[in-house]
């Protein structure tokens, strides 16, 4: 084997370098080497540009503009309107001002809550279900079932339930517990932030899982035995290695689940239509309500960046952060 | 060692509940799916005292769900084959070749995933629009336009999850294929392509799923003859009635074509996914 390989391919680069045409197809080979790598990258760079970084510089630019249903055929020729955009948007005590920080407020507790019990849960699942026992690959399918049905068939059932005179909800609590005098409203008034967590913990806990899951699956099984033969109780591995070795995914995990959830527009649209309860108005329906129902876009625009500086501050200080613990960590 | 009585017993209270919590949409859609009218609009029933197939043919008649079904198939089927492809030659690219600009694309690209839809609704209704009264290639409400955009919405994710699963094939097997006398992209689709079909499937399964769960572009960018399921489901409501029995019967349907590809392709999505999550 081992003899008669090296003559072989010695041959073939003899017979592919012919006096007189190598020069030239080295050339032009070396030349496509170096554009291939940015001819296959082209169509997703182009796409990319086309319906994610255009649209962007555009929007920057029409939050500078008064951009009315009037100028939607031609919206160049829309006049220029300054910082007028901007300086009505965070004009906190008109109107306009007034509804986006509350809408902004309303966005953040709700993130925080939903961020946090998806994380408590997928995890709580994940370390639970890291032993092998009798049932665990059908529960493992059944929690997938979130996450594999679309947004609007599962909201819409939750809506159903949600309902104040024929549904699950108040059927439970009221008629069956008698816990309530009346049957209370879920999807308009306070309620409706209850309403709208439930909904997105229900749909977004089985990604923390997976990703939870496939983070267990790294530890190495010795650290526990090590572990066990110190002594080590099941509750004592869980604390002092399975939760400590899921630092680095939870970072990720976290930031991901962030942005999700701040930017979730789904969930709220399914569940109470174009324009959400004041306690649940999430700021991507709000803005959405600003641009599409006021055919203000100068205005939806403004918002937008406004909402993509503090994603990109939010983001970069928790990169910064987290890279910090993890290099004093290694240290 | 067997765990604890008291780890047994939490695993057990924990996983009852969670499980209850997870089914129980799942539940009330079969069961308010098989039910007569006048039973979803009355009080809920956890035992349903008549059965009915009757919402399963109704549903079909009114609202053009048929119509609805196909447009989705359409433009979601078309969106993670392109997607897909698009996103093979482009992780192709970063995992075997090293060129200026590489950490730039990636940064790039992947960045994209954390702006809100919102952010560029507007702007692409406004672009879609022009290029429409410009060129009169019709963007704005067709199935083209909505086909582009779903594609690029995946193609972050598939690309970064590809570029895992290419950096796994070892390099030794698209050498060896180029000393065969395979070109470039011959050592792609010879060999690279058919040892990571796992996270091709993968990649397939979350660009399809991404498309058929759309809610925002779907409501902005249809016309009654280019509707998807996202919002035709709206159409059971009526100013006096909700045929609530129909609502589940179709939620339950349009369903079924990803829950039945996703818990049949599970063990690709999942190892893929989490190979790219994690890493």
């Amino acid at each position: 084997m081992t003899t008669t390989a090296p003559p072989r391919t010695g041959k073939r680069t003899a017979g592919r370098n012919q006096p007189g045409a190598a020069p030239r197809t080295r050339r032009s080979g070396r030349l496509r080497r170096i554009s291939l790598p940015y001819l296959l990258l082209l169509p997703a760079l182009v796409l990319e540009l086309l319906v994610h970084l255009i649209p962007m510089v555009i929007g920057i630019v029409v939050s500078f503009k008064e951009l009315t249903q009037f100028y939607l055929r031609d919206w160049g020729s829309a006049p220029w309107s300054g910082l007028d955009n901007y300086s009505l948007t965070v004009d906190f005590d008109a109107p306009v001002g007034e509804a986006l920080l509350s809408s902004f407020f309303t966005t953040c507790l709700f993130t925080f809550f939903s961020v946090g019990l998806c994380w408590l849960i997928g995890t709580a699942a994940a370390v639970f279900m890291q032993e092998t026992f009798k049932g665990r690959g059908i529960l493992r399918t059944i929690f997938l079932v979130p996450y594999a049905l679309p947004v609007y068939a599962a909201v819409i059932t939750w809506a159903f339930m949600f309902q104040r005179d024929n549904g699950l909800v108040n059927h439970v609590i009221h008629d069956q517990l008698g816990l309530t005098d009346s049957p209370p409203f879920w999807l308009i008034g306070d309620n409706a932030f209850v309403t709208l967590l439930v909904v997105s913990v229900w749909k977004g806990w089985p990604f923390a899982f997976l990703i939870m899951m496939a983070g267990l699956q790294n530890i190495p099984r010795e650290i526990y035995e090590a572990a066990a033969l110190d002594g080590a109780g099941v509750w004592q591995q869980i604390r002092r290695i399975t939760l400590p070795s899921l630092r680095p995914v939870n970072q990720v995990l976290i930031l991901v689940l962030f942005l999700w959830t701040f930017n979730d527009f789904n969930t709220p649209f399914v569940l109470f239509g174009k324009s959400a309860p004041a306690s649940a108005d999430l700021i991507s329906i709000h803005i959405y309500q600003s641009s599409f129902q006021t055919w203000n876009f100068g205005t939806g625009s403004a918002m937008s960046v406004l909402l993509l500086l503090f994603l990109l501050v939010v983001t970069g200080i928790y990169l910064l952060l987290t890279s910090r613990g993890r290099s004093a960590g290694d240290a | 060692m067997a765990p604890p009585k008291s780890f047994l017993v939490s695993r057990l209270v924990f996983l009852t509940l969670l499980t209850g919590f997870v089914l129980l949409p799942v539940y009330v859609m079969i069961s308010s799916s098989l039910k007569p009218l006048q039973d979803v609009s009355g009080k809920f029933q956890w035992i349903p005292s008549g059965l009915t197939v009757q919402p399963y043919f109704d549903i079909w008649k009114t609202v053009p769900l048929g119509d609805y079904f196909m447009n989705s198939l359409i433009v979601a089927g078309s969106a993670t084959v392109l997607s897909v492809i698009i996103a093979i030659f482009a992780a192709y690219a970063v995992s075997r070749y090293s060129f200026r600009g590489k950490r730039v694309f990636t940064v790039t690209v992947l960045s994209t995933q954390m702006f809100p839809g919102i952010l560029f609704l507007l702007p692409l209704f406004l672009i879609y629009v022009n290029i429409g009264n410009a060129t009169g290639i019709a963007l704005f409400g067709s199935r083209a336009g909505l086909i582009l955009t779903y594609l690029t919405f995946s193609l972050p994710f598939s690309i970064w999850m590809l570029i895992g699963y290419f950096d796994s094939v070892p390099r030794d097997l698209d050498e060896a294929a180029k000393v065969d006398g395979c070109g470039p992209l011959g050592a792609l689709f010879r060999v690279i392509v058919p040892a990571a079909i796992p996270g091709i499937v993968a990649v397939a399964v979350y660009a399809f799923m991404t498309a058929w769960g759309e809610v925002l572009f779907a409501s902005v960018m249809t016309n009654d003859a280019t509707r998807t399921l996202a919002v035709g489901l709206q159409g059971y409501s009526t100013q006096n009635d909700v045929y609530w029995n129909q609502v589940m019967a179709a939620s339950l349907v349009v369903s079924l074509p990803v829950v039945g590809g996703f818990l049949l392709l599970q063990r690709y999505l999942v190892t893929g996914l989490t190979a790219g999550a994690v890493k």
